[in-house]
């Protein structure tokens, strides 16, 4: 390489070309696909670790509680189980319950770093990048992880001999949605916070109980009738129980309708919250 | 038709924030070339003004064009004619140097192979090529700002805003960043900084105005500011404590076109300072220590708010 044949600053009193303003400001997908790389280049530093958690988790799951509990389950009889093993029952559970966790992970500390301890969404907003573009980069990133993450659990699965049907295929995108629905909403709220500790607040009261009682572990008719209500109106409920009725191949055309059609309301509600509260923190 | 060298202009151009009122309809305007200042202390408005320029704050009230278009409807195509240096690092520290230029150019949807030649030369312009391959994290204050300013510079902007670029450098580092941006001026790239060091605004501005209290005090170069608000000379004259207040109440009858009486020290302005040091003498004072200098703009910042940049 010679030395530079245009001086830092002398290219820069010109400006920016016009072809190069006009190619600055593209369409939605466009600009959202910029800010998802921002992402994707500092994943490439951490994916080896996410990936090892990504395969140890469901193994480590299916094999204390899906073998090593399920054995005993097994033993009284699974009529409340729809007659199928407790593996075959907890599994896709499991898949809904994984999209949740990892849209939980993505859409707390990532947003608050980027918005109060890094400011790299500041330096991004500073471009022709738009607040809502940001937004939906980190969507469009979570989605991705998404993917990734119910695509091993489902081989996973598979290898444990937890699978019915071969519907369970159509059980990933269903857990990747289920994600969504939580991914959405939490980003809108963590880009409004100043500080981490409701995040803490909201594993704590709120993943964690949804994980235990939206019919993960146990058929959610095993509730006092008076609380399942509560259960029908959270997302993980929705996703665990699509993607049970899918891995078990006993999935109705109208109630997986239902169920999607739930998902999707509750995910595009988090997109329009978001793309308000990104504008409005970043937009002072 | 809207003159094409007048790059930003605004017209009382205001900024609230609740009932606090953070700009008080200034009056501005940018040439296209030249190195444009807010020089005023912390909370004068000065970043705010900034913020509304880079078009991530909607202004509250008054006029505000930028390269002749609207802020508010047209920020992203304004945008990717600015370059950035917000006051506070927005690197991203786990990335590398190169990193941190490549993202960022294809947030403006350049090409890789484009970014990559910018970077090159952009890293060598502000002497980091040798830590182009290394980790942001560790890199000093003055690397950090010096590669904020190379990723300012991978668009190639018009106009390059610089939010107090040297505020917490050390010395030795603010001199490589105003040596680094003083190139860039010579090379005629228009420039609008805040600062609230007056010798950063006199060393780089060809323009500025004063900002107290979200308006605007007083406008010009640092020559005619100078010439305007203070006198060529100042004698700064210091007591013993004791006799501090005594001797300014003597020197009340000396010959001197303004006075001021700060904590440690009493300002005399003058045309001619040692002639008054003689004078100072002749009223049977006897200072401390006394120093004969050229006036600065923290005079003409003491003789219009009458409080000191540091103080506020």
């Amino acid at each position: 390489m010679t030395a530079p044949a245009v001086p830092a600053g002398q290219a820069a009193r010109r400006g920016p070309s016009p072809r190069e303003v006009a190619l600055a400001v593209g369409g939605r997908w466009e600009m959202a696909v910029r800010a998802f790389l921002f992402w994707l280049v500092n994943y490439r530093r951490t994916w080896r670790g996410t990936i090892y958690s990504s395969l140890l988790n469901p193994v480590l799951y299916l094999g204390a509680m899906g073998l090593g509990l399920g054995t005993l389950v097994d033993k009284h009889g699974n009529a409340s189980l729809g007659g199928v093993s407790y593996i075959a029952f907890l599994a896709p559970g499991l898949l809904a319950a994984t999209g949740m966790q990892t849209a939980m992970g993505e859409s707390t500390y990532p947003v608050m770093a980027s918005v109060k301890w890094l400011k790299t969404y500041q330096a991004a907003a500073a471009t022709p990048l738009r607040p809502s573009d940001l937004f939906h980069g980190h969507v469009l990133f979570t989605t991705m992880r998404l993917a990734m993450n119910s695509a091993i659990f489902v081989v996973i699965m598979a290898a444990f001999g937890a699978v019915e049907s071969p519907l369970v295929v159509a059980a990933l995108p269903v857990a990747m949605l289920t994600g969504l629905a939580f991914a959405t909403p939490i980003d809108a709220f963590a880009v409004t916070r100043e500080k981490d500790q409701g995040f803490a607040m909201l594993f704590r009261f709120g993943m964690i109980p949804l994980f235990l009682f939206s019919g993960t572990f146990f058929p959610i008719t095993q509730l006092p009738a008076w609380i399942r209500p509560v259960a029908y109106i959270t997302p993980l409920w929705h996703g665990v129980a699509l993607c049970r009725a899918l891995s078990l191949g006993t999935a109705g055309l109208w109630a997986s309708l239902g169920h999607v059609a739930y998902l999707v309301a509750i995910t595009a509600l988090g997109l329009v919250a978001g793309a308000r509260t990104y504008r409005r923190r970043l937009y002072v | 038709m809207p003159d094409p060298e007048i790059l930003i202009k605004a017209r009382g151009l205001t900024k609230r924030f609740g009932d606090f009122t953070a700009v008080d309809g200034i009056d501005f305007e940018l040439r296209r070339g030249e190195a444009f200042g807010f020089l005023g202390p912390n909370g004068a408005g000065k970043s705010s003004t900034m913020c509304m320029i880079g078009c991530v704050s909607p202004p509250s009230g008054g006029e505000l064009t930028i390269l002749g278009l609207d802020p508010v409807k047209d920020g992203p195509a304004i945008r990717a004619r600015l370059g950035v240096v917000p006051q506070e690092d927005t690197l991203d520290v786990e990335l590398t140097v190169r990193e941190n230029l490549l993202i960022y150019g294809r947030y403006f949807g350049l090409p890789r192979s484009v970014i990559e030649e910018r970077a090159a030369r952009l890293l060598d312009f502000v002497q980091l090529t040798e830590r182009a391959g290394d980790q942001v994290e560790p890199l000093s204050g003055g690397m950090k700002r010096r590669l904020t300013i190379a990723r300012s510079l991978i668009n190639e902007p018009e106009v390059l805003l610089l939010d107090e670029p040297t505020t917490g450098l050390d010395p030795q580092a603010r001199h490589v960043v105003w040596d680094r941006l003083y190139r860039l001026k010579q090379q005629g790239v228009t420039l609008i900084l805040t600062t609230h060091y007056m010798d950063e605004a006199e060393q780089l501005c060809d323009r500025l105005v004063v900002m107290d209290g979200g308006k605007i005090a007083a406008e010009g170069s640092p020559r005619q500011l100078i010439e305007t608000y203070s006198t060529p000379e100042v004698l700064e004259l210091r007591f013993h404590i004791s006799d501090h207040d005594q001797a300014a109440e003597k020197l009340a009858d000396a010959p001197a076109e303004r006075m001021e009486v700060l904590a440690d020290r009493i300002l005399l302005y003058v045309a001619d300072g040692d002639a008054s040091l003689a004078a100072v003498r002749g009223l049977g004072l006897e200072p401390l220590t006394s120093l004969v200098r050229r006036s600065t703009l923290e005079d003409v910042f003491l003789r219009l708010t009458g409080r000191r940049l540091e103080d506020v």
